[in-house]
Order: structure tokens, then sequence, then C-alpha cells
């Protein structure tokens, strides 16, 4: 049955934290009795959670893939074509995944909660909109990206690469501060109700598109939304920084002014 | 018992407002665009119900259990100054944390599944089960393997950039060794760990250990742990293949 499946699957982390608590602490270990009634809700929520994305956020992922590609849909959106299908004609596509990872990623509560320590930890040199904005423009990108990746076929590891070096350039680049929570912050846009639901969209066009394979084609938006918020959050920084740099020219060029205007 | 109640319920919207921005999207998709009727829509709600109740527990679960014992655990851990110790710690965090998280188990099956359908592995539950608890142990390894060497680099103050970019010029290379078909499921692998379960203890682990260690500033050293952990899968993933290859 699931409870026990799930059991298994906590059993390990709940056994090493006990055992340290008590053999290298050597402590009691505290509020045993809610300790143990929460591993419990763990074990529970876990199984009823796989239990729903199989009857749900996987389902839905394919449905909407294929709907998106049918031939008979792409033919009433954009007046009848008698040729064999493009990657432009996927636009939907394209434009669906983009809302997806935009909206869910603006929504994430981790993201709220990084983003409000790096305004603090900034002195509000980055906002807390700012980056929240940066970060889901980079996961939007990076579905629709993937999403155009899969329909053309092109291999996944060109893509990556190039991704990599753009944030190695930017690296290089950006200011010191951005460059770990950057990086921090490609994790983040994964949560746990996405990946299910990106992961099937992902599939659902590898096996709906004439020619793909899931297997060769169907990965990578997951990959895809995590690397692109880095690229995102590096140039956000870097538009930080020449921000104030030119408002920083301005101000020196009216005080400038206004010296000179004393002189006279 | 009527303050673990609140909290749940509010675990419960948390887990709805999740949901939330993903229904949308897919409804105005229905509606507008695609203006076609949804077989089962039934069935999807109330998977979706036992999405947000399933995620709602296991949340409020970890909230009073795993992490009050985990946290407490990092900074004892870090005050008691056992190089041995930690470095222990922090491995069997990564690797028992992962082999909970319910992202990766959901995305393990379904790499199992593409991979019968591909026949790459037999049509049977023995064949399916085994290669997905292999991919699961193998990411979890990476990841207890990727917070070893994030504790060991905010001890010896090395350079974050440079470890990265390292690490992505590795799975570069390892990549155009490794067999075409794990190479989506490693890239996707890296994604995968870093939700629910391992992001607030490794980030407790990071923070606790940089604030217990002289002239490091918690916030700017205990960040990058997670940067490690979305690595280092792609990695062995990419390795995993490599090595099945052979035998």
């Amino acid at each position: 049955m699931f409870i026990f499946d799930t059991a298994t699957d906590v059993a390990p982390i709940v056994l090493f934290l006990f055992a340290f608590q008590l053999f290298v602490i050597r402590e009691r270990i505290p509020n045993l009795r809610q300790i143990l009634v929460g591993f419990g809700f763990v074990v529970v929520g876990l199984g009823l959670f796989l239990v729903g994305l199989e009857e749900s956020l996987f389902p839905l992922g394919r449905l909407m893939a294929q709907q998106l590609t049918d031939p008979g849909f792409i033919a009433q959106v954009s007046g009848h074509i008698d040729r064999a299908l493009v990657w432009q004609d996927f636009y939907w596509v394209y434009l669906f995944a983009a809302a997806l990872g935009f909206s869910t990623t603006l929504a994430e509560p981790a993201l709220m909660a990084v983003a409000i320590k790096a305004n603090a930890v900034s002195g509000g040199a980055i906002g807390v909109w700012g980056l929240r904005v940066a970060v889901a423009i980079g996961a939007g990108i990076g579905v629709a990206l993937g999403c155009f990746r899969i329909i053309t076929g092109l291999p996944l590891q060109y893509f990556i690469a190039a991704g990599y070096l753009m944030v190695i350039l930017q690296t290089a680049l950006a200011p010191k501060m951005i460059v770990p929570l950057a990086y921090d912050s490609g994790g983040v846009t994964t949560s746990t109700v996405t990946v299910p639901l990106i992961a099937a969209l992902g599939l659902g066009l590898a096996e709906a598109v004439p020619g793909r394979s899931p297997l060769l084609d169907g990965f990578g938006l997951v990959a895809f939304a995590a690397l692109f918020p880095i690229i995102s959050v590096l140039a956000y920084g870097q538009l930080a920084v020449l921000r104030e740099k030119t408002s920083k020219a301005g101000q020196e060029k009216t005080e400038l002014r206004e010296e000179q205007d004393h002189a006279f | 018992m009527k303050d673990s109640l609140t909290a749940l319920s509010k675990d419960a919207l948390f887990s709805l407002r999740d949901l939330a921005p993903i229904v949308v999207v897919i409804a105005v998709f229905q509606i507008f665009v695609i203006k076609q009727p949804v077989d089962g829509i039934l069935s999807l709600v109330f998977g979706g119900l036992l999405v947000v109740a399933g995620l709602a527990c296991f949340i409020f679960g970890l909230r009073i259990a795993l992490f009050p014992i985990g946290e407490g655990l990092a900074h004892a851990l870090a005050k008691k100054g056992s190089a041995f110790w930690l470095f222990t710690f922090s491995f069997v965090l990564g690797f028992g944390t992962t082999i909970a998280e319910p992202s990766l188990l959901a995305v393990a099956n379904e790499a199992a599944r593409v991979a019968v359908d591909a026949g790459v592995i037999e049509d049977t539950d023995e064949a399916i089960a085994g290669y997905a608890l292999g991919l699961r142990l193998v990411v979890a390894l990476s990841v207890g393997v990727a917070l070893l060497l994030g504790v060991l680099r905010i001890i010896t103050n090395w350079s974050l950039p440079l470890m990265i970019i390292a690490g992505y010029v590795l799975v570069i290379i390892v990549t155009t060794m490794a067999p075409p078909e794990i190479v989506g499921v490693a890239y996707d692998s890296g994604g995968v760990t870093t939700s629910t379960v391992t992001v607030p203890l490794v980030t407790a682990l990071g923070v606790g250990l940089a604030g217990s260690l002289k002239g490091r500033n918690p916030m700017t050293d205990g960040f990058g742990l997670i940067a490690f952990a979305s690595l280092t899968p792609i990695l062995f993933v990419l390795l995993y293949g490599i090595a099945t290859q052979w035998i």
C-alpha cells in the first residue's frame, strides 16, 4: 500500500536524525510525541500527494500538451493550412509554457522569503519585487525555450552549454554580492507542484509532436526552468549597477552645474 | 490542539496558493484558447484536492517534526566543532532528505515509465521499481556529496563561483561521453532535488555553520549550498548512465 511505500521513503532521515541526537549530541529527543505525530503527517501527506499527482497534475500536463499540439486545433486558430507543421505553428504552446513558468514562480513562497532576505542583506539595493519579477521572467523564458527545443528536437546539451557559458561570462561581470543569490535562485523556481506538471508537459509534447521520442526529447524542461533564472537574476544585478552609475553621473553633473551657478 | 489545527489549515491555504497560478493559467487557456470539453474533469479536480491535502499534511508534519530537530542538530554540531561529525551529518542530511523528496519520487517514476516505453528496461514491476530506486539513490548520493562540498567550502572559504564554474565545465565534458537517453533525465534531476524538504534544512545548516565560524558572514557564506545541490545530481546521473552502459 502507498502508506507503506512512503513510510520506507521517510524512514532513513528519521533514523539518521534520531541516531545523531542520541549518540553524537547525546541528548534526549525534545518533544518526542510531537515529533512522532509530525512524521506520521509527513508519511500520510506524501502518500496522498503522490496519489493526487497521478490523478491530476500528470494527466493535466499531458492533456494540455496534446490539445495545444493537435493539428485540428492549430488549423483552427491559424486558418486552414494544408502543409506540414513547422515550429512557428506551435506558438500557443510557447505562450502557455511562458505563462505557466512566470506565474508559478511569481507565486512561489520560497522565492518571496529569499527576496526579502536578499533585500535586507543588500541594504535595499536589490528590490523585493525586482528580484521576484527577474526570477519569474527567467523561469517563463526557460520553460518556453524548453518547449521550443522539444518541438524542434534540437539537442538539449547545446542549449545547456550555451546557458552555462552565459552564466560564466555574467559571473565575471556582475556585482559580487548578487552571485551566490543568483545561483541559489535557480533551485527555488522548481517547486513540488510545478516540477511534476512541467515534466508531464514536456513528455506530452514529445509524445504528441511527430518524430520526437519521449526518452530523447521529453526531459529537460525542469533543467531550463532552473538555469534561466540564474541568467536573469545576474542580468538584474548588472542592470542595478548600471542604473546606479548613470544616476550618480547625473547627480555629479547637476552638482557641478549648481557649483558653477554659485560661482556666477 | 486548536493551535495545530490553525497551523494545518494555514498550510492547506499555502498549498492552495501554490496550485492557484497553475489552475488560473490552465483555466484561461481551456476557456479562451482551446474551447473544448475536458474529459474526466471530476477526477482532475479530485486529484488536485488530494495534492493540496497531501502537501498540507506533508509540510505541516515537516514543520513540527523534521525542521526543529534538524535545525537543532545543525546548530549543535556546528558549535561542537568536530569536523568529522559535521561532514557525516551534512552527507547524511543531503542523502536522507533527497530520498524523501516528493518531486524526485514523481520524476523518477515517470523516467522509469518512459524507459519501459522505449524498451530500455523490461516492462515488469520489479524492473520499473528497480530503475526508479536506482535513479533516486544516485541523486540522493550526489546531494549528500554536494552538502559535504558546500560545508567544506564554508570552512575553507574557497571561491563559490570558481567551484560552480568548474562543475559546469565538468558537466559539459561528461555529457559528451554519456549515452544520449540519460542526458535529459540527468539535467532535470538537478532542478528536482531542491524543493520542499531539502531547502529549509540545508539553509539552516549553512547559515548556522557560517554563524558559528569566526570571520564568516552568515548571509553571504551561508548561501550557495543549494547551488551545489542542483549541480552534483547532473554529474552523478550522467556518470550513472555511463556506468550502466558497461554492465
